[in-house]
């Protein structure tokens, strides 16, 4: 099994149903979390290190465009993250492994993960 | 050809439940900062810094630290090992991000026991 795994996939040659975008969605946002972790980690320590550093995280994300549409791409990322990773879990169940059960499941996900953008939206601003 | 000698857990299945089960201690973070949040409608510094002097919130933040860097270690992994082709420039990144995650938990440890 170890010297079989699939690797290097040459994704120019590969055709992309919406499961297939859904699933590479997950990665792309896995990584942007990662890179969001600076982020978050400077904000946490900032707020924790002081009142005054408190008030500067709070007035940054309360007032700073950039640093709010920062937070707002994370959480949007988090969220369609945390719902693939849901899908993944209910599929690990053997919910759904069908063909017919992947692609409305890949609708499902783009569903709430739409909803969820947006309430993040609306939580920012 | 990737071996398996640089993933998380050695093994497949292994590194495959600790995905899940680490993605599940973070998603119940997740959902206990949202609700927090939501709940406190003018969070004060006091509060926020209570909040994270209770022990069982110590103990619960540092074990989600300890899942993000495994459940990043695996992901990474995985998507590092599937689109990069170079060795030397896998190992590379691999090697960053093992240090980066090593340097979260340590800044983790920090702000929960430094303040």
């Amino acid at each position: 099994m170890n010297s079989k795994r699939p690797v290097n996939l040459d994704l120019s040659t590969i055709k992309f149903p919406l499961p297939a975008l859904t699933s590479i969605t997950h990665r792309v946002t896995g990584v942007i979390l990662f890179i969001g972790l600076f982020f978050l980690f400077w904000a946490w320590d900032k707020s924790l290190s002081s009142p005054e550093g408190f008030a500067a995280v709070k007035d940054a994300l309360q007032h700073n465009f950039f640093a709010k549409f920062v937070l707002w791409g994370l959480l949007s990322a988090l969220g369609y993250h945390c719902v693939a990773g849901v899908k993944h879990l209910i599929m690990d169940l053997d919910i759904g492994v069908t063909l017919e059960g992947g692609q409305q499941m890949a609708k499902a996900s783009i569903a709430i993960s739409i909803v969820l953008v947006v309430l993040a939206g609306v939580w920012v601003w | 050809m990737v071996t398996n000698i640089t993933n998380f857990g050695r093994s497949g299945l292994s590194d495959w439940l600790m995905q899940r089960a680490s993605a599940v201690i973070m998603l119940v973070y997740v959902l206990f900062m949202v609700g927090y949040f939501l709940s406190v409608s003018d969070l004060s510094y006091s509060a926020w810094h209570a909040l994270f002097q209770q022990t069982w919130m110590r103990i619960f933040t540092m074990l989600t630290l300890i899942s993000v860097a495994a459940h990043a270690w695996i992901g990474l992994w995985t998507v590092s090992t599937d689109y990069m082709k170079a060795t030397g420039v896998r190992l590379i990144f691999q090697s960053f991000v093992i240090l980066a995650l090593f340097a979260f938990v340590v800044w983790g440890v920090q702000v929960l026991w430094g303040a």
